[in-house]
């Protein structure tokens, strides 16, 4: 459903992604994760169109995407949410969905209907009339994902809609996440919180310096050594290994 | 729901204004206060909804002014076919600018600047050309008639006025409940997470600028019919521009009756000023440019904003 060959962006003399390729077919839920700086968001940002990459290719549902602008990429079912998230803080949260809902619905009264079943779907049905400014983070990543939502979005990116809730939200968001999957729409996401990728994803992206270092199941990437110097620094799986067996 | 019932009774009630008093005084002090709304609500559209504040509205007052006059002046057209003509080229200039300058993706400050250099321009343009009146202005001759849009009678462009500022206030509370205005609305409030959405803001700010940019050639248009001359600091002058926005700011911006409520207090305040201090020119300037720092720094969302918080306790 989604391919992405050969990305290379590069901010002046920063490469930002080297190279990058990664594949997500109809249905599944892949992770790209990845230390700080690796590159993960502006690869979600050249996928959706907010940035151009400066090599390769983006294709969706077989058709190159790379170079259209955001709201293109939108209407052809290919959505994403913000890390930072960015609701619109002076509406109520069932406008801010409609806003999504918007994309192929006209009706006013058919896209205020439908906030409200995505509302309910992502455990928002009873603050439908707050202003969204009075949400607290969960409630503000749950806002981010309904409005995405809202949109009937073939492929959804979700950047880090977990970071900076508490264990129990996690759980929560985990099987909206899921119950999301369920109903068709396949997931692409960045995440740092490890114990939601090994509940979610079937396949994870490691992203390191720019490069995809390492692909496959949870548990396999999670036990690369590659992966692991990646994150704790060179000739940290040789140290683990030793510790292990002393 | 409050202030709905409330914008529609003060509607109501500047209906009846004609009926209820014959002063010459007071029709004309609300009749300036309705042409005044109009334009209110032309800026309101474009920066209460959104989001895009222009410093130079007076370009498309001055357009629908000019261009009706001039068409029937220096081209015989008759009164009705050249307004319309005008309000069309008003939001052509709109639709013209927005696809300009929203493409660069002016905004905040510097599409404040760029309309009121664009005002600028045309004014001084306007005021260069003996084909639009250079220094003089733009004159047409008396000829009472409805087939010329002119009126003996002040009361009937009192109610065409009224009945313009309602339709405004219509395409206001449209914007309200339509899916072009829930993206415009969006943009304003955050245009990156309204472009993930599949909103596309180039056309939504130009269309939005184009529609403005007609209800301000309205109002344009409707002074040069009761006043039949104006020249180019009237039409394009700055005080212009900041009339247009000062209306919506005092009132509520973004808001469907803000801009009438606004232009009302603002004529009254204007009127009371000019009393109080003999008529000195100018002067109107200063207590603009004082109202607007106090409204920004204690009531940002005007006294739309201010009953609002109030019904919320």
């Amino acid at each position: 459903m989604l391919e992405a060959e050969g990305i290379v962006k590069r901010f002046g003399g920063l490469v930002a992604v080297a190279g990058a390729s990664l594949r997500v077919g109809r249905g599944e839920i892949v992770a790209l994760i990845g230390p700080n700086g690796a590159g993960k968001t502006t690869l979600f940002s050249i996928v959706s169109g907010f940035e151009t990459p400066d090599e390769g290719s983006v294709r969706f549902d077989g058709a190159e995407i790379a170079g259209l602008p955001p709201h293109a990429i939108a209407a052809r079912g290919l959505v994403r949410t913000f890390q930072i998230v960015q609701p619109f803080a002076g509406l109520s949260v069932r406008e801010n969905i409609a806003v999504g809902a918007h994309l192929h619905e006209a009706s006013r009264r058919r896209a205020l209907a439908a906030a409200e079943e995505v509302a309910a779907r992502v455990g928002l049905a009873d603050r439908l009339d707050q202003p969204a400014q009075a949400l607290t983070i969960a409630g503000r990543k749950r806002l981010e994902l309904a409005r995405a939502l809202a949109t009937r979005p073939k492929l959804l990116l979700l950047d880090e809609v977990m970071a900076g809730l508490n264990p129990t939200e996690i759980d929560a968001i985990v099987a909206v996440v899921r119950a999301i999957r369920d109903s068709g729409i396949t997931i692409l996401l960045i995440e740092h919180v490890m114990e939601a990728v090994t509940r979610l994803a079937e396949r994870v992206y490691v992203l390191s310096q720019g490069r995809i270092i390492a692909e496959g199941p949870p548990a396999s990437v999670i036990a690369n050594p590659a992966v692991i110097e990646a994150y704790l620094g060179h000739g940290a799986a040789a140290r683990l290994e030793g510790a292990s067996h002393a | 729901m409050r202030h709905w019932v409330f914008g529609a009774a003060l509607v109501a009630a500047l209906g009846v204004v004609p009926l209820v008093t014959s002063s010459e005084f007071w029709l004309t002090f609300f009749l300036m206060a309705l042409l005044f709304a109009l334009l209110g609500q032309s800026w309101n559209v474009l920066g209460g909804y959104g989001g895009q504040f222009s410093f130079g509205h007076a370009l498309f007052f001055g357009l629908g002014a000019y261009a009706t006059g001039i068409l029937q002046v220096r081209h015989g057209v008759p009164a009705w076919p050249a307004a319309i003509a005008a309000i069309a080229i008003a939001a052509a200039v709109g639709a013209a600018l927005g696809a300009l300058v929203f493409r660069y993706r002016l905004r905040g400050s510097y599409f404040a600047l760029v309309t009121l250099a664009f005002a600028e321009v045309a004014r001084i343009l306007v005021a260069s050309f003996d084909y639009t009146g250079s220094g003089f202005g733009i004159l047409i001759a008396l000829a009472p008639g409805a087939g010329n849009f002119q009126f003996a009678d002040r009361r009937v462009f009192y109610w065409l006025a009224w009945a313009l500022v309602c339709l405004g206030c219509l395409v206001a509370l449209w914007l309200e409940r339509s899916r072009f205005g829930a993206r415009l609305i969006a943009i304003r409030e955050n245009e990156a997470a309204a472009q993930a959405l599949g909103i596309d803001p180039l056309r939504t700010k130009t269309l939005a600028l184009a529609l403005s940019g007609a209800i301000a050639g309205v109002a344009g248009v409707l002074y040069m019919q009761i006043f039949l001359f104006a020249d180019s600091h009237i039409a394009f002058g700055p005080t212009m521009s900041v009339e247009a926005l000062l209306a919506p700011i005092i009132g509520g911006l973004g808001t469907a009756f803000g801009p009438l409520l606004g232009a009302i207090l603002l004529h009254a305040l204007g009127e009371l000023a000019r009393h109080a201090t003999g008529g000195a020119p100018g002067l109107n300037l200063v207590l603009y440019g004082v109202l607007l720092i106090v409204m920004l720094r204690f009531l940002p969302d005007g006294i739309t904003g201010l009953a609002r918080r109030r019904a919320r306790g």
